[in-house]
């Protein structure tokens, strides 16, 4: 069912590394902290070379994870990792970082479940505390249509093995007693689709863990190194300009999101990407009591509570779009009356802050990729708005795609070449918040 | 909160109106090929900057009108 690619997930987070006695451990932190001045940096800075094997343009978690897998799955090395501004800045940073794996198509539900599963055992894997917190996963239908989608996506779901079921009020009651269940409200909850292996983790720490992990295998992390150019010469990529100077490389993988269409653009790829703002917002923390991550298409809301106590609010991306991240006025106001459909008992909550991140939407809400016309430049784009719960599998399959020169078969239907063959993977019944 | 400047009812908050998305020309239906019709069907420009679109004015007037938008400042001309 599931493939397995590369050597990682064999050792199931029981992998001894290596490398310069800088391993974590209760007794190293323990020891660390009561006796040392100073934490030493996770991971250090380069001189930037005039040449790499594998140039990755956006130090996010897909850009950390391709250049992670790179190196333990292949053994290459000589990688650099491009970012404009710091690791972690863009869409990694901004997500609202649910894990889950109920897609709706077949290729969907195979890839990220496999991202799950790396996600399982990433901090051993990475010696890393990435915080994965399972905990279940409720998608509420309101509506006859919507009930339908989930029965659907259930049964899609078991045939892969994967733990999904269409639950009804009562059921959810039992797992989440804040939620309005009633059915005077505007929309009465008719069921969910309930995952219980879906949950949260602490986005930062996982970008963090495969930067740390990636620089301790002799990977280059360049921050504030912005790609101005990509240099392509008869018909194969030949290297990048960047406001450190030229750098050459037989090989360019395009791991951005949000800016992906202009820095597609500079080799001259046309990718059927639009960017949307998405906005999302925190409230003040509060004592424990919302023990799964609960998503309305309808209302256009996701909601679940963190380790420390806050409430994260996402949305389905703004109407119209921008490359700004600005938040508005008019998100906060529609958000706040969602939540408040859901959960009446949150009425005197506070808001601490908003923010927006930049989503690259797709015609069918899957990403693109693979191999393009241009020989040498790849394309890990188009992730709209699940691209961080597909890091680690992307980052798998693209380090593959890169050191094999074939493309992986878990990623063989995220071409971009099915924009012009008509193989579209529509997955906006299960991606698309605003379905 | 951006405005939009409505050429029949002047300038209204963008939630009165509807995104059309980018102008993006209809092929000759006759005469093209599969891939144009393809092409014309998914790629979008999504520039960053200046960008000609098609608005509808749904809580006003209901009329389509064109403007230039700035992808990045939200500025209209």
């Amino acid at each position: 069912m599931v493939s397995r690619i590369g050597r990682n997930g064999s050792s199931n987070g029981h992998r001894r590394s290596l490398l310069n006695g800088s391993r974590y451990s209760a007794f190293s932190l323990v020891k660390h902290g009561l006796f040392a001045d100073d934490w030493p940096r996770a991971w250090r800075s380069h001189d930037l070379r005039s040449s790499y094997d594998v140039i990755i343009i956006g130090g996010g978690v897909h850009g950390l994870a391709t250049a992670y897998y790179l190196a333990e799955n292949h053994g290459i090395t000589n990688v650099a990792v491009l970012d404009k501004g710091y690791l972690g800045g863009g869409g990694s940073g901004r997500n609202t970082a649910i894990l889950r794996s109920n897609y709706l198509t077949p290729e969907g539900v195979r890839f990220y479940d496999r991202s799950l599963e790396l996600y399982r055992h990433l901090a051993a894997d990475l010696n890393f505390n990435v915080m994965f917190s399972r905990r279940g996963h409720l998608t509420l239908a309101h509506n006859d249509a919507s009930l339908r989608t989930m029965r659907w996506r259930a049964e899609v779901n078991k045939l892969s093995g994967i733990d999904s079921e269409v639950i009804d009020p009562a059921q959810i009651r039992e797992l989440v007693p804040h939620l309005d269940t009633s059915d005077t409200t505007r929309y009465p909850i008719l069921g969910a689709l309930y995952h219980p292996p879906g949950g949260i983790i602490r986005h930062d720490a996982v970008v963090w863990g495969y930067a740390r992990a990636a620089d301790a295998r002799g990977v280059h992390l360049h921050q504030k190194t912005e790609v101005t150019g990509i240099d392509v010469s008869a018909g194969r990529v030949t290297g990048v300009q960047t406001n450190r100077g030229p750098v050459s490389a037989p090989i360019v993988v395009n791991a951005t999101a949000g800016w992906s269409t202009l820095i597609s653009d500079m080799a001259g790829v046309r990718t059927p990407v639009q960017t949307f703002p998405l906005q999302a917002a925190v409230t003040e923390p509060v004592r424990p009591f919302l023990h799964a991550v609960v998503v309305s298409g309808t209302l256009h809301v996701y909601v679940s509570q963190t380790d420390r106590g806050e409430l994260v609010f996402g949305a389905s991306v703004d109407p119209f779009t921008s490359y700004s991240m600005r938040g508005s006025l008019e998100f906060v106001e529609g958000l706040a009356s969602h939540v408040l459909e859901l959960m009446p008992a949150l009425s005197k909550m506070r808001l601490l802050r908003q923010w927006a991140g930049l989503c690259d939407m797709t015609p069918d809400y899957s990403p693109i990729m693979g191999r393009t016309p241009v020989e040498g430049f790849y394309l890990d784009v188009g992730w709209g708005t699940y691209g961080f719960k597909a890091g680690p599998v992307s980052g798998e399959a693209m380090a593959q795609a890169v050191a094999t020169s074939a493309t992986p078969e878990i990623i063989a239907a995220f071409g971009l070449d099915r924009f012009s063959d008509g193989a579209l993977v529509g997955e906006k019944g299960a991606a698309a918040v605003g379905h | 909160m951006i405005q939009l400047p409505c050429p029949w009812c002047g300038p209204r908050n963008v939630a009165e109106f509807r995104y059309a998305g980018e102008v993006n020309p209809r092929p000759e239906t006759a005469t093209t090929t599969t891939q144009q019709w393809r092409d014309y069907l998914y790629l979008r420009r999504n520039e960053r900057g200046w960008v000609d679109e098609s608005w509808y004015h749904s809580a006003g007037c209901r009329r389509f009108f064109r403007i230039e938008r700035h992808t990045e400042s939200n500025e209209t001309r």
